[in-house]
């Protein structure tokens, strides 16, 4: 198949539209102490966390970026002239009716209310820097379960918000955890105490409204011993002229017994920068499962990690990434065993369509004078047209004779008999190739709640229409 | 410390090379900084445009930066082992030791030709046949009178750039190559026995540069082994090694090295292969030798149907660290490689395994496959496994696979109740383990070779 195949158009009209908004508070384009301190001052901040964004904005300046090895698009992000708050006040509305009809037709569309009656134990809709909306179900609540955002989260909760925030993902982890530190706003804090299930997932939606805006979300989630809680996150914004820019840190901390799953569905528009930092901290006999699928932006650079920190803990990475044209999704997994025992899974599957790139980079660190560690790592490649890239970067230290690492990756076609046999059953090539794909990543797919789940197989059916001609 | 050993020749003012480098200043070394960071010795008795190329090659060397932590082309590497101010530019052997030497290097009973190089500087040969020659075959050391071999030598030797981390060293070999070896083969000849080359390093302290040039034209056939050891193990010494192999259209090249190294030896190799349209290079190495190994093989798959195999096998003891790094370039349509790289560790030694098979667009129907696998011995050992892909083309197959494991006590456990003591039983199933590479070489004679020098090493390291 070397003819060259018809691109694809993706279907984003879903995300695609924006509304103009006067906004209330505008940190104004560019990044200073000043920034810095308009936003710490329109959130009424405690001083601490004042000389905290300061402090980060200095590491911030201090960094490189991670030119050797990461995209030369990096480049093109120009700090100045981003815009790196904007908002309508700070405070969230608890009801659906505060809510301004701008943003409510924006939320409608994205059918957050609909999604909530249906089974949401709570929700959290950020549109650009605050919340614009947060709910908790009842039950929930009665449960002593805490999801709020971050602001209200460090000045309501600040004994539980202080133990752990910036201590998973420290300020200098890279430049651009640093600067989330530095200009944060908006993102879930959420609290499960000892031994709370949370039967139905806390689901947040992020939007990007405004152009040129950089939007900063910080996540704080703490599961206590033997608690439960799985976390949703969508992601949209309109296609602009210019890039914008998301950079988010989310911090994840099970305790003993705990299980946090964190699902990510992200569509960004293609050209806003998505450059997260996420890790999880597992304690004894704990678990953390990253359900991450990146469908949008035009530069993606995420990597979750898990730190197992106690004996037994388990991590696990789930990747789906489908690089369409002019996109690169560079995503992957980093898996730290500090404890005996501990095991983690990485399984990531991407598909390149037209002059897409998809990249994955891994890092199972497995230290001195441990015992029984496992860890598995598949990824698997499906390249679509000539044009197509695919590139693995995986990196596995290990240490010690009583671990048991397996690493394997793999890059193929869709088969061309498979598509034939089934065009000879009466499916139009690009059906074929629809289900082909689907089937590749079936799996995967089938691991997310079943709303999603239908939802990127529909999403992956429409990426593959007229991929092939 | 700066060794005692002696410079061979002293780098003295030669007008003619250094009139090249226009104002080319007296380069000082940097403070407390000699051995290898003096200037090379002039080569008076070399052509000169081979003088004019070490003379550039060592400016070179300077304007380089060192390897640092952060590069990305020597993660994981203990860069604290790469001293280089340690060694000087090794000296002639005297002549009974050079016989010494000539008398330990046993290869096979049956040799095309055999080469002996003691500190670069040939002690011994068994030169071709009358036939071979007559077919127009070449099988010298670089050092003899190639005038007649100029146009490939002008072309092929010393053409590739180093790839894969090691630009400085690059440098460093050929601002100081004064040898090694070098392997014509027209077109259509078969050379049907091995070739063999000696390299002997020999003096403390001392450093040597071999270098391999094997030029097979179309439709020919070649096999060469060479053998890389230590005249005293107890010495230190720094070896730069550069190998280049150009495999014609439809040729069949065979590369076997046998490292090994005193264990206080530090060395790097650089090997770039160069395989044109349906020619097949396989290589081996056996890694057994040195304190510290780098081994960076490169191989370009520039022709369509080009295949290559590259195969691996390391033991890995006391604190010995190999560094393995590896980059299958498929540039053609239909092409091939087939990567196996086997590790055994044990005590406090550690491996580093960064491959890449890469893809360029066009190069469609690629079949590629890598595979590195280490067998953790000890619990102080450290194995460091980086295989990686990009692929520019959408027609392909290319998988790659790392593991790291330990043995099987269901394994041992079965040869214990067959009466063998559990150590000797874990030495069993690890040399079955690296064994399985040799297999892999269609040559059951070169096989036997590097298992009994396998097996060589594994007595050494049995527990008393």
């Amino acid at each position: 198949m070397e003819t060259d195949k018809a691109q694809i158009d993706i279907d984003r009209s879903a995300g695609d539209f924006s509304y103009p908004m006067n906004y209330e508070f505008d940190a104004g384009t560019g990044l200073t102490e000043a920034t810095v301190d308009y936003i710490s001052g329109v959130k009424e901040e405690p001083e601490w966390i004042r000389d905290f964004r300061r402090q980060a904005l200095r590491t911030f300046f201090k960094k490189p970026m991670p030119t050797n090895w990461a995209s030369r698009d990096l480049e093109n992000i120009i700090f100045n002239d981003i815009r790196y708050y904007l908002s309508s006040g700070t405070k969230p509305k608890r009801s659906w009716d505060d809510v301004s009809p701008e943003m409510k037709q924006t939320f409608e569309r994205l059918g957050i209310p609909e999604q909530e009656r249906k089974f949401l134990a709570g929700v959290e809709a950020q549109f650009d820097s605050e919340a614009a909306y947060s709910n908790i179900k009842k039950v929930a609540a009665d449960q002593g379960v805490i999801f709020v955002g971050s602001t209200e989260g460090l000045k309501e909760h600040p004994e539980i918000f202080r133990k752990w925030f910036g201590k998973v993902i420290p300020v200098g982890d890279n430049k651009f955890s640093a600067l989330n530190a530095a200009v944060f706003s908006g993102g879930s804090f959420i609290y499960v105490p000892p031994g709370v299930k949370v039967k139905h997932p806390l689901q947040a939606y992020f939007r990007i409204n405004a152009e040129s805006f950089g939007q900063f979300e910080r996540t704080l989630i703490i599961a206590d011993e033997g608690a439960e809680v799985t976390y949703m996150e969508g992601c949209t914004a309109p296609k602009f002229e210019t890039a914008t820019l998301h950079s988010a840190v989310v911090e994840l901390v099970a305790l003993k017994g705990a299980k946090i799953q964190y699902i990510t569905v992200q569509n960004w528009s293609n050209n806003v920068f998505n450059l997260v930092t996420k890790r999880g901290l597992a304690h004894e006999d704990a678990e953390i499962k990253w359900i991450d699928c990146n469908i949008g932006s035009r530069l993606t650079m995420k990597y979750p990690g898990v730190v197992m920190k106690g004996r037994r803990a388990r991590g696990e990475v789930i990747s789906i990434a489908l690089a369409n044209d002019g996109q690169h999704q560079d995503t992957g997994a980093k898996m730290v065993h500090a404890a005996d025992d501990t095991t983690s899974n990485v399984v990531s599957k991407s598909i390149s369509v037209g002059t897409g790139r998809a990249t994955y980079r891994g890092l199972v660190h497995v230290p001195k004078h441990l015992k029984g560690c496992k860890n598995n790592t598949e990824c698997d490649a499906l390249l679509i047209n000539p044009h197509s890239r695919t590139d693995t970067y995986p990196a596995i230290s290990v240490r010690g004779n009583r671990h048991a690492m397996q690493h394997e990756a793999s890059v193929s076609q869709v088969s061309a008999e498979q598509i034939f046999y089934m065009m000879s059953r009466g499916l139009t090539e690009s059906q074929a190739m629809s289900l082909s794909v689907n089937g590749f990543v079936n799996d995967l797919v089938r691991q997310f709640p079943m709303e999603y789940s239908v939802e990127l197989k529909r999403l992956i059916e429409l990426q593959m229409e007229g991929s092939v001609g | 410390m700066i060794p005692s050993a002696a410079v061979s020749e002293p780098p003295v003012d030669s007008p003619e090379p250094l009139a090249l480098g226009e104002d080319a200043p007296e380069p000082t070394p940097p403070a407390g900084k000699g051995g290898l960071f003096l200037p090379p010795p002039v080569q008076k008795d070399q052509p000169t445009w081979f003088q004019e190329r070490q003379w550039k090659a060592w400016e070179k060397f300077e304007s380089l930066p060192l390897p640092h932590r952060k590069d990305s082309a020597w993660r994981y590497t203990t860069l604290g082992k790469l001293d280089i101010s340690r060694y000087t530019p090794a000296a002639a052997v005297d002549s009974s030791a050079a016989e010494a030497l000539a008398a330990r290097s046993l290869g096979g009973p049956e040799v095309a030709g055999r080469l002996v190089t003691v500190n670069d500087r040939v002690v011994q040969r068994t030169p071709l046949s009358d036939e071979l020659r007559a077919k127009g075959v070449v099988f010298a050391p670089m050092g003899d009178d190639l005038s007649a071999q100029r146009e490939t030598l002008l072309r092929h030797f010393m053409a590739n750039e180093s790839v894969l981390g090691s630009q400085k060293f690059f440098a460093l070999h050929q601002a100081h190559v004064r040898g090694g070896t070098f392997i014509y083969v027209p077109k259509g000849v078969h050379v049907e026995l091995p070739l063999e080359s000696f390299h002997w390093i020999a003096g403390e302290g001392a450093a040597i540069f071999p270098h391999t040039l094997v030029v097979a034209e179309e439709g020919s056939q070649v096999t060469l082994i060479d053998y890389l050891d230590s005249a005293d193990r107890r010495q230190n010494g720094f070896v730069c090694g550069v190998s280049d192999l150009y495999v014609g259209a439809g040729a069949k090249v065979t590369y076997l090295a046998a490292q090994n190294w005193g264990e206080e030896v530090v060395a790097l190799k650089m090997n770039t292969a160069h395989v044109a349209a349906g020619g097949h290079l396989t290589s081996l190495h056996v890694n057994l030798g040195a304190r510290y190994d780098r081994l960076e093989s490169h191989n370009l798959l520039a022709g369509a149907g080009a295949r290559s195999d590259m195969l691996s096998a390391t033991v890995a003891t006391a604190s010995q660290e190999f560094d393995q790094r590896t980059l299958q370039d498929h540039l053609a349509p239909d092409t091939g490689s087939d990567l196996l790289y086997k590790n055994s560790l044990s005590d406090k030694s550690k491996t580093i395994f960064s491959g890449l098979i890469k893809v360029a667009p066009g190069a469609h129907r690629t079949d590629a496959y890598q595979k590195v696998r280490n067998l953790l011995l000890s619990d102080d050992a450290e194995a460091d496994s980086m295989p990686g892909l990009e692929i520019l083309a959408d027609d392909v197959r290319c998988t790659h696979g790392a593991t790291s494991g330990f043995v099987d006590d269901a394994e041992l456990f079965y040869l214990q109740s067959r009466g063998i003591p559990r150590l000797l039983a874990q030495q069993l199933i690890t040399q079955g383990f690296l064994t399985e590479v040799l297999t892999r070489l269609d040559d059951p004679r070169a096989t036997a070779r590097l298992a009994d020098l396998l097996a060589a090493k594994f007595e050494r390291m049995k527990p008393r």
